[in-house]
């Protein structure tokens, strides 16, 4: 058997578009994970507060629960039969950010309940707010623990965004994908498409080893 | 300036203050001591609704706080915990602001105090209690006595009328104590109400205008120190300060001389 990389090399400026596209559902997805994740993460500190609780704890429970590609296609082939007919790209980056939402909440419930007690009673006595206790003392030493866990979801969020291709994105999956179906070259074009996902989870935990070295300077 | 009306609060079933009544004058200190787990430190974290007590009133300058369970609600709460100082024994510093950041930031963010007025109310501070030039450092690289002054700082900066010292000096090393009760002691002079709970037994005497001895939940006994010391009313006093002097003879007398080991070894060896 021979490898023959021609047909990648002939489509790599496709492929290169499919992984910008890739980098932006990612990066937008990651925004609204970390978004989702905070405000869930927060109210799921106090169960006392049954409302809001309960409903961060389902939302939790049924998306960690059921598999990311059936809530995408939830959203991209259930969803119009209400009427509601959502842009692919927009199911992509709801879905990847909703799915991965329910992670970061974790990680960011976990962050700030690891922070000792004594420093919400220390900005309370001072009279701080709880939200401004929150705010000035609890999430900015909880922000540095939630780093590393952070890291690990972001590489997940860029893997999981392979599945988007199925939702008709062009990401650096379907361009593969599109090139196959031209040369019948599944193997070198999935080694390069491999080889491009690696690039980028690398990237991205590099870039969050940084931030991670930068906030750690001169704190103990 | 604080008044406790019959005090009552349970944790899951336990009762751990039965009953308490008390009065701290302005600019008096009123120091709290007892055995551990006879609910000092629970009577003084409710004296700012960090535990919240179960039956009974407290004021503070005069203004009821809670009663009967019911606190006041969060926003006037707030106010009047920005008013009253609380030293944890465990400092609770900020570990991700310098030491200048922790005493400016809740003026800042409390009262909207500009942050160039912040800065040097807090360098003022800090220079009180003797840390100026620890100003610009994490807390992570202060000694432990540094670190409850500078926390000190922190309390003063909301310009407290009444402070409240959790044990502050019991999770210092005993060279570090004097140098943390020498700034409460200056505070005690310009004329703070403080109460403080704590085992040190000669800040009690020297500082204290009322000592209070608690026990099981109760305040068995209260008067000027010279009194509840020298000639205790209570046999529960008598028996926590015997405690108390028995544990440091303990510790102040001779280790016996151990037996020589050679002396035992056959001659041969």
């Amino acid at each position: 058997m021979t490898l023959n990389f021609d047909p990648v090399w002939a489509g790599l400026p496709e492929l290169l578009k499919g992984a910008a596209v890739t980098i932006e559902v990612t990066a937008a997805a990651l925004l609204l994970s970390a978004v989702l994740g905070l405000a869930v993460g927060i109210a799921r500190l106090n169960p006392r507060r049954r409302v809001i609780y309960g409903l961060a704890s389902g939302y939790v429970a049924f998306i960690r629960g059921t598999p990311l590609l059936v809530q995408l296609f939830l959203l991209f082939f259930g969803l119009p039969q209400f009427g509601i007919l959502l842009p692919a790209l927009l199911c992509g980056v709801l879905g990847l950010g909703i799915y991965s939402g329910s992670y970061v909440s974790e990680v960011v419930r976990g962050a700030i309940q690891s922070i000792e007690g004594g420093q919400m009673e220390a900005a309370r006595s001072l009279g701080m707010s709880y939200r401004q206790a929150m705010r000035e003392v609890i999430l900015p030493q909880a922000f540095r623990r939630m780093l590393p866990p952070l890291g690990n979801e972001t590489i997940a969020l860029i893997k999981n965004s392979a599945l988007v291709s199925l939702l008709t994105i062009d990401d650096v999956m379907r361009e593969g994908q599109r090139i196959i179906s031209t040369s019948f070259r599944a193997l070198e074009v999935y080694l390069v498409v491999a080889l491009i996902y690696f690039v980028l989870t690398n990237a991205a935990s590099h870039l969050l080893r940084i931030a991670e070295r930068r906030l750690s300077v001169g704190r103990g | 300036m604080i008044e406790i009306r019959n005090l009552h609060k349970s944790f899951g079933g336990v009762e751990v203050l039965k009953d308490v009544s008390l009065t701290v004058a302005p600019s008096s200190t009123t120091v709290v001591i007892g055995p551990s787990g006879s609910g000092k430190s629970t009577l003084l974290r409710c004296c700012n609704c960090l535990e919240i007590a179960d039956r009974g009133e407290i004021l503070i300058g005069g203004r009821s706080i809670i009663k009967d369970g019911r606190p006041l609600p969060d926003r006037e709460m707030n106010a009047v915990r920005a008013e009253t100082g609380m030293v944890f024994q465990s400092f609770n510093l900020f570990p991700h602001m310098t030491t200048v950041e922790n005493v400016m930031r809740a003026p800042m963010v409390v009262r909207g105090t500009p942050k160039a007025e912040a800065h040097d109310l807090a360098l003022d501070l800090l220079r009180k209690v003797g840390l100026e030039e620890k100003a610009d450092v994490y807390p992570s690289t202060l000694s432990g006595g540094q670190k409850q002054r500078a926390a000190i700082a922190r309390a003063l900066a909301m310009r407290p009328t009444v402070m409240l010292f959790d044990e502050p000096t019991s999770a210092l090393d005993p060279e570090l104590v004097g140098e943390v009760l020498q700034v409460m002691k200056a505070l005690a002079d310009e004329g703070m109400t403080m109460m403080v709970v704590t085992h040190e037994m000669g800040f009690a005497r020297e500082v204290a205008d009322t000592v209070v001895v608690m026990a099981e939940g109760r305040l068995v006994e209260s008067g000027p120190p010279e009194r509840v010391f020298s000639a205790p009313a209570q046999e529960r006093t008598r028996a926590f300060l015997r405690a108390l002097v028995d544990g440091h003879l303990a510790g102040a007398r001779p280790l016996p001389t151990p037996p020589d080991a050679l002396a035992a070894l056959p001659d041969d060896h």
